[in-house]
């Protein structure tokens, strides 16, 4: 019920929406909970595991109950919580876990089941028999039991994540943190004011309270006024600090959309901030709890502090004849706030004896609530009065406040303990906790308004000395000053019927003395069994409490009890959020070569290379499959010439009088005795003596060489050339630097390449002065480009590279040359045959467990000199018999295909693990030789030349004899290459 | 957790690639012993708290940093250039580097 006059939203805009299909109307600045209650909705929804009629209990985010979902089809977002969700025209919100409705659920009958729902039902009863858990039991259960489900589809909705940097974070916009703010906004700091709420004020807009001689809204209001026009002061509302981490980052969750009825659709509907702060004030305020009294969950039971803020923020009355139950001082002002406004105050039920009577209501004093009843919402409440006489009271809203505990959360995110405080019966914060951060106002305790402006005020003031800037002027406003009496008090005792702490995952007193009970007296120990405090709202409104109670059950103290412990995120963040860009592709970067268009357009399937795409062959019409291409393309490479972008291999630029000694310390072989103008092929290992990576280094001039690397190792080559320069030999006169996207760079190779070349470039190439292993610079078109005579094909070849600007024209240019040429561009399928046919090695060889030897390349490991690797590589184990080394494979009966990843066994050997003789690394059909081929690592495999073994695939069913070859199967002699 | 890095100020930790401990710096020489060399590839301490390790600022500017820090508490204490340490390889230090632990490391108790 909305009442005349209260409230300080603008009502001069009428907002409509939808709550289970029924139409209602509320306005600008109404959550869904203040409009539904305004609406006179008291049902919200039906609690977790019996089903229970449960309505709102709180204002804000920590809410347990009133979970709707928001939304329909792939955008619908379950359990939003309705005390969150601000309405916007023509908002879709349902009801959750019910059917068929939310006023008829039949699952209700879980309710009346209860006594066998206790705690830790799902171990006990459904131990037996195992089988039966995933089929049925848990099926079955997860029906039953839950809250909103996802959709199920493809969310095609923005998400978006970024950065920010701030001298200071100041968290909550309550008094504490408004007047820190300002404070570090005047003395020139670079400030982010992060507030939850869809507004700047905390409990300021909830209370009828004034600050500096007016009244707190509006003091807030001047506040704001001043800060927004401070360039150095970032306002964010709606920005929930969800973590804090190492370093001074925090998580925050911005909603951007989720309150706009018609968004853009570029417009994010959430954002997730890593933001970076010198120092940090955590001005979060205080949650307050209930008390665990007989069937306190009924929709109308609420906290004191939710009835005020619907009462005064929006002007609604959570009933029309409110009771209030507590413990402390602070509630009372709920009974004279409804009062003043004209709702009816049924009665002030307080357990102390000395109770204050405020005004012109009933007071008992001294006595507790022991029943509630009412199907769907509160009707009636049962008291016990300080003489013990039970009585009855008709109210249809109990606004119950236990104290407040302060929203430390943020505090215990990097493993800090809070500590006790007796007086106002709650865990605060100890300094230090989080380094740099620092607890004011409620969130540290300080309840009085008066107290908590001038902690922030000191907050800052700390803050701003450690950043060394110097604080401005500005005087503490007049405030609240009350101290916050209260007496701890958590359960109702002696009373019959179940009374609830964790809202959220209907866990009741008795299941917590249960588990101390079965033995689970530890607080870790009886949250797991309980399941207290793992719903969504990770148990901000009961934990203390459960607490409370366990120590009770336990016969301990509250601080030796201990608390669970809080951690990231504060409140449930949405993985789309945390993963905002990587949805689909965005999941990883793409690489793209030059010729990457130009391939597409011949029609060429296109497949990753780490994070490369690289055209796999390129159909010509008529070819079925992709082995008609692929066999095309090898016999063209072989008999006229082909095209090849091989631009995505790592190049490394090394310059310096001293590069030659540096590459010789990092490859196994010599290169500071190459001579300009030639390249070398290089092998590179690791420490541990095993294979890293090889290619060719070719010397352009005597202090430049250029390295080219594998495309899967690249990354792993800088780093490792920047370690072993920087670690070992920092003061040597050399760089090197990644220049693999400043170039590209293409295969020419055939019998026809010399041809093809010379039609291209502006002067005719010499082929006597430019031998196999040369290199040096062209001119093509009028500029300049780099030519490399090397074959990864095993024909005539050269390399050309461009820089890549030019890359797309010389790769059409080319293509259409080898065409003419009766040639053709080959892909990476082509490519893969055509090294297998010459036994050249790729990192399905070089997978990391390989050594020189076993690649057959022992001979390419200097005794001159010391490299990386060379120590380890002479270890016992990596040499001689017992290794399995390198060869090639080739099917008796040439038709059959050998299947990578076989393994290998003496012809008559059981195939058996125990009688592996190895492994088969690649394998192709060779249209050059007509016969399946495999290269493998065979057990002592270069004494077994000739010789046959069974080849197993126990995946693909198949079973043949091999004959062990020389792995290069075509022109042994190189004869071809070298022209 | 945020790295400072020498050359580029304080980066998100996200910008470094982590190689391991220090001990990768103490390169033992071409003839060492195989006990040394299987020290130097193998056998690291897992220290609760102080610790010395080695980050690359891969996407940023390649340097390799020495970084002391706390792995109980997060607590960076500093962070140093590689290629700047006291008694770097120095120009003799890549062909006949030497063993050069550290005096101040701990004793290696655990190790064989
Ligand atoms: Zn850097």
């Amino acid at each position: 019920m909305r009442i005349a006059g209260k409230g300080i939203i603008d009502r001069g805009q009428t907002v409509g929406f939808r709550f289970d299909g029924r139409d209602y109307t509320g306005f600008d600045g109404d959550t869904l909970a203040s409009a539904l209650l305004a609406g006179g909705v008291r049902l919200f929804g039906r609690s977790f595991k019996y089903h229970r009629p449960r309505g709102v209990v709180t204002a804000g985010s920590e809410e347990p109950s009133a979970l709707v979902t928001v939304g329909q089809g792939a955008a619908q977002v379950p359990n939003v919580r309705a005390t969150v969700q601000e309405i916007y025209a023509n908002l879709e919100a349902r009801s959750q876990n019910r059917w068929p409705s939310l006023s008829l659920d039949v699952m209700e009958v879980n309710d009346l089941l209860a006594p066998f729902f206790s705690a830790g039902f799902y171990y006990k009863t459904f131990m037996w028999p195992r089988s039966f858990w995933e089929k049925l039991y848990e099926p079955m259960i997860r029906r039953a039991a839950g809250l909103g489900a996802l959709s199920g589809k493809s969310n095609e909705e923005v998400y978006e994540k970024a950065w920010a940097f701030c001298d200071l974070l100041v968290v909550g916009s309550g008094p504490a943190g408004l007047i820190a703010a300002l404070a570090a906004g005047r003395a020139g700091a670079s400030v982010i004011l992060a507030e939850e709420d869809q507004a700047m004020g905390g409990r300021l807009l909830a209370e009828c309270e004034e600050v500096g001689g007016k009244p707190g809204h509006l003091w807030v209001a001047d506040v704001l006024a001043e800060l927004k026009g401070l360039p150095n002061v970032r306002l964010m509302t709606r920005t929930t600090i969800t973590g804090a981490y190492d370093g001074g980052t925090y998580g925050a969750l911005e909603r951007v959309g989720l309150h706009v009825a018609r968004p853009p659709k570029d417009l994010p509907r959430e954002c997730f901030w890593r933001i970076v702060a010198k120092r940090a004030i955590l001005a979060s305020g205080a949650q307050e709890r209930q008390i665990a009294f007989p069937m306190n969950d009924r929709p109308g039971v609420m906290t004191a502090g939710a009835v005020r803020a619907y009462l005064n923020r929006w002007g609604v009355a959570a009933g029309q004849s409110v009771t209030i139950f507590a413990n402390n001082d602070d509630a009372h002002r709920t009974a004279r706030d409804l009062a003043a406004a004209g709702v009816k105050v049924a009665a002030v039920i307080d357990v102390r004896e000395d109770a204050p009577v405020a005004g012109d209501w009933k007071t008992y004093a001294g006595a507790q609530v022991v029943g509630t009843s009412g199907r769907l919402a509160l009707r009636e409440i049962t008291i016990r009065t300080a003489a013990g006489a039970e009585e009855k009271i008709a109210t249809d809203c109990l606004a119950v406040s236990g104290g407040w505990n302060p929203t430390l959360h943020l505090t215990c995110h990097l493993n800090g303990r809070p500590t006790w405080r007796d007086d106002i019966a709650a865990f605060v914060p100890v300094p230090g906790m989080v380094p740099g951060l620092e607890a004011v106002g409620a969130a540290n305790g300080t309840m009085s308004t008066a107290a908590a402006l001038a902690e922030g005020l000191a907050g800052a003031g700390a803050a701003l000395q450690s950043l060394g800037l110097k604080g401005a002027k500005l005087d503490l406003p007049q405030a609240e000053n009350g101290g916050a009496r209260l007496q701890a008090y958590w359960q109702v005792p002696d009373a019959k019927g179940r009374a609830w702490l964790d809202l959220a995952n209907d866990v009741t007193t008795k299941d917590v003395r249960l588990a101390a009970q079965e033995g689970f007296r530890s607080v870790e120990h009886m949250k797991r069994y309980t399941t207290q405090g793992m719903a969504p709202d990770q148990g901000k409104n009961s934990n203390v409490a459960a607490l409370a109670v366990l120590a009770d059950a336990t016969g301990r103290g509250i601080p030796e009890t201990g608390l669970t412990t809080f951690r990231p995120p504060y409140v449930p963040v949405s993985i789309a959020a945390l993963g905002a860009g990587g949805q689909g592709m965005g999941f990883a970067p793409q690489r793209f070569t030059t010729s990457h268009k130009a391939a597409c357009e011949r029609g060429a399937p296109m497949i990753e290379a780490g994070l490369w795409y690289r055209p796999s062959y390129f159909p010509r019409p008529g070819e079925a499959t992709w082995r008609q291409s692929c066999d095309r393309e090898v016999a063209l490479v072989r008999n006229r010439v082909g095209i090849c972008d091989v631009s995505t291999l790592g190049k490394i630029d090394i310059q310096g009088p001293d590069a030659g000694r540096f590459l010789d310390f990092l490859y196994t072989n010599t290169f500071s005795t190459l001579q300009p103008g030639r390249v070398r092929y290089g092998l590179m290992l690791r420490e541990d003596g095993l294979v890293m990576d090889d290619g060719t280094t070719a010397r352009l001039a005597s202090d430049h060489y250029l390295m080219t690397t594998t495309t899967a190792a690249a990354g792993q080559v800088m780093r490792h050339l920047d370690f072993v320069q920087q670690a070992f030999c920092p003061d040597w006169k050399v760089r090197a630097v990644s220049v693999t996207e400043q170039w590209a760079q293409f295969a020419i190779a055939g019998p026809l390449a010399h041809e093809l070349l010379n039609s291209l470039l502006d002067a005719p190439l010499d082929d006597k002065a430019f031998p196999f292993l040369s290199c040096g610079s062209v001119r093509l078109g009028g500029g300049e480009a780099r030519l490399f005579r090397i074959s990864f094909s095993g024909e005539l070849g050269y390399e050309i590279a461009v820089p890549a600007r030019y890359g797309e024209a010389l790769y059409r240019d080319l293509v259409a040359r080898a065409e003419s040429f009766g040639g053709c561009a080959y892909g990476m399928e082509a490519l893969n045959v055509l090294r297998i046919e010459k036994g050249f090695i790729t990192h399905a060889e070089i997978h990391g467990r390989v050594t020189a030897f076993d690649v057959g390349l022992q001979g390419m490991m200097s005794q001159k000199k010391d490299f990386i690797g060379k120590a380890a590589s002479q270890r016992p184990g990596l040499l001689g018999e017992a290794r399995e080394q390198l060869v090639g494979l080739k099917p008796l009966a040439p038709e059959k295909p050998i299947g990578a990843g076989a393994h290998l066994f003496d012809p008559g050997a059981a195939p058996i693990r125990q009688n592996d003789q190895g492994y088969v690394t690649s394998v192709c059909w060779s249209p050059t030789l007509s016969t399946h081929l495999g290269l493998a690592f065979l057990r002592n495999g270069r004494a077994r030349l000739g010789q046959s073994v069974r080849l197993v695939d126990h995946m693909r069913g198949t079973d043949f004899l091999c004959e062990v070859t020389n792995p290069v199967f075509f022109d042994p002699e190189g004869g071809r290459a070298r022209g | 957790m945020r790295i400072p890095c020498p050359l580029c100020g304080p980066r998100d930790r996200r910008e470094f690639y982590y190689y391991g401990s220090d001990d990768y710096l103490n390169r033992p020489g071409e003839d060492a012993p195989p006990e040394a060399w299987d020290d130097h590839l193998h056998l690291r301490d897992n220290p609760a708290g102080l610790t010395r390790d080695l980050w690359y600022h891969e996407q940023g500017c390649a340097a390799w940093i020495e970084l002391h820090r706390n792995t109980v508490t997060h607590e960076i204490l500093s962070a140093r250039l590689v290629a700047e340490r006291a008694g770097a390889a120095g120009a003799n230090g890549a062909s006949t580097g030497t063993s050069r632990k550290k005096a101040a490391a701990p004793a290696k108790g655990t190790k064989a």
